[in-house]
């Protein structure tokens, strides 16, 4: 996640239905895993950024995604480069910000409800097989809740801890961002529960 | 109407609530009393995430311990940390996720939600990522996200504690003006004046039952 949410628009690629986006995205990343050639991966990587421009991106978020990935780019093209030298450096860079750079755009463009509709609906006929497709919509909701939750947590356990001046110490840390994080999964059961979810 | 027949509650070894009999039928109804005094305990029995260990309790006549489903699509509950109440990204998904059992088409939903965000001052957040908004207003949405479904009764446990002064006010007037009847737990006993009945708590029992000026009254002396 690079920490793009969804931005309300009417461009073009807002009103792409999500399915067809999602299949666009998955078909994109296998692309991209198999292509071995730095001239096409650098043209996937150009086109994706023309999404940006399509979509009509704020440059605000355009920045925030550059710097995040610069910095993971930078660090993953020093660690391939010093592993695997640097034709397989650039080849796994390229991927990487073809890939991640067209998950955001998706995540910016598409509501999180369209996508769920959409994957229950492609999912429906597995349904046989006990699979539970109007489970996948709360999944998703709540694997993104759970990030930000737990990065907020993260932060102010790291602040508290500095405050006492044990930044560098781990308990200091993982004592209370485990504690924390138990207990708000205990309270977001139970906000569940009251909202109906388990109750068949 | 909400009944606690000779309730009782223990964890383990530890007795947390004891011979509680009430009958609830005002429309504003708050629990004070110490930490740990039982207040939270009591009020989840309500809607059945807590079940008594001895005696038994009524929701408009349903037990939540066989009715579970009947009563908590009667009784909304929110809770003090908005962040663990709200689960999906965006306000408008947020609201939407309750009514994901009422049969509306997704764009129903949607419009319902969005209505409801408006009639409480978050109109125009429909869109807007959830965690992004001010504690205030994700309380806000955690409400909105029960009373979208329209309960006779809400159960509010603590709402207010991670509010500013402002905040508080702001969210009891508009429990004050809701056609639900409501069950308020709280620490803010400033925010009682106008309520129908104060029930305080006092080691997993009801130590004083009455208007608010006599009950807090009581509380206060109680503290010392
Ligand atoms: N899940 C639990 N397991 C064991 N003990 C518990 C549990 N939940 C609550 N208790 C104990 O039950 C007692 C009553 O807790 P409760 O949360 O109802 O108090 P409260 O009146 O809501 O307090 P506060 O004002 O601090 O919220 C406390 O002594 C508490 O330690
Ligand atoms: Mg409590």
């Amino acid at each position: 996640m690079l920490g793009g949410w969804y931005e309300p628009g009417s461009s073009p690629l807002h009103r792409t239905p999500a399915g067809w986006k999602l299949l666009a995205l998955l078909g994109l990343a296998a692309v991209v895993f198999v292509l071995r050639s730095p001239g096409w991966l650098g043209g996937i990587c150009a086109a994706v950024v023309l999404g940006y421009a399509l979509a009509r991106i704020s440059p605000r978020s355009c920045l925030r995604v550059a710097r995040t990935l610069g910095v993971l780019v930078a660090f993953m093209f020093a660690l391939q480069w010093w592993l695997l030298g640097l034709d397989a450096a650039v080849l796994v860079c390229l991927r990487i910000v073809a890939a991640l750079t067209a998950a955001n755009l998706f995540t910016i463009t598409t509501r999180v409800d369209d996508v769920v509709s959409a994957v229950e609906r492609g999912l429906r006929p597995l349904r046989r097989f006990g699979v539970r497709p109007d489970r996948l919509g709360l999944l998703v909701g709540l694997t993104l809740q759970s990030v930000t939750v737990l990065s907020k947590i993260a932060a102010e356990v790291r602040e508290a801890a500095k405050a006492r001046g044990a930044q560098r110490s781990v308990i200091a840390f993982a004592v209370p961002f485990l504690i924390r994080t138990l207990r708000h999964a205990d309270e977001l059961g139970e906000a569940l529960a009251a909202r109906g979810e388990g109750d068949r | 109407m909400i009944e606690f027949e000779d309730v009782g509650h223990s964890y383990g070894e530890r007795v947390v609530l004891s011979e509680v009999n009430l009958r609830l039928s005002e429309r504003r109804v708050a629990f004070v009393g110490a930490n740990g005094s039982g207040k939270s305990t009591l009020a989840r029995m309500i809607n059945g995430l807590v079940l008594p260990s001895t005696g038994r309790v009524l929701v408009d006549g349903l037990d939540p311990s066989r009715k579970g489903r009947e009563v908590r699509r009667r009784v909304g509950f929110v809770f003090t940390n908005p962040d663990s109440q709200i689960v999906m990204p965006t306000a408008g998904e947020d609201v939407a996720f309750s009514l994901r059992r009422s049969g509306l088409s997704a764009g129903e939903r949607a419009a319902r939600a969005a209505e409801i965000l408006t009639e409480h001052g978050l109109g125009g957040y429909a869109d807007h990522p959830a965690h992004q908004l001010s504690g205030g207003q994700k309380q806000l949405l955690a409400l909105c996200g029960m009373l979208v479904l329209d309960p006779d009764v809400l159960v509010c446990d603590e709402p207010t504690t991670l509010l500013d002064l402002r905040n508080k006010r702001q969210f009891c007037t508009l429990l004050a003006g809701l056609r639900q009847r409501v069950v308020l737990v709280t620490h803010d006993l400033d925010l009682l004046g106008d309520f129908d009945r104060v029930i305080v708590l006092d080691g997993g029992r009801v130590v004083a039952d009455d208007e608010p000026e006599p009950a807090l009254r009581h509380y206060r002396k109680l503290v010392g």
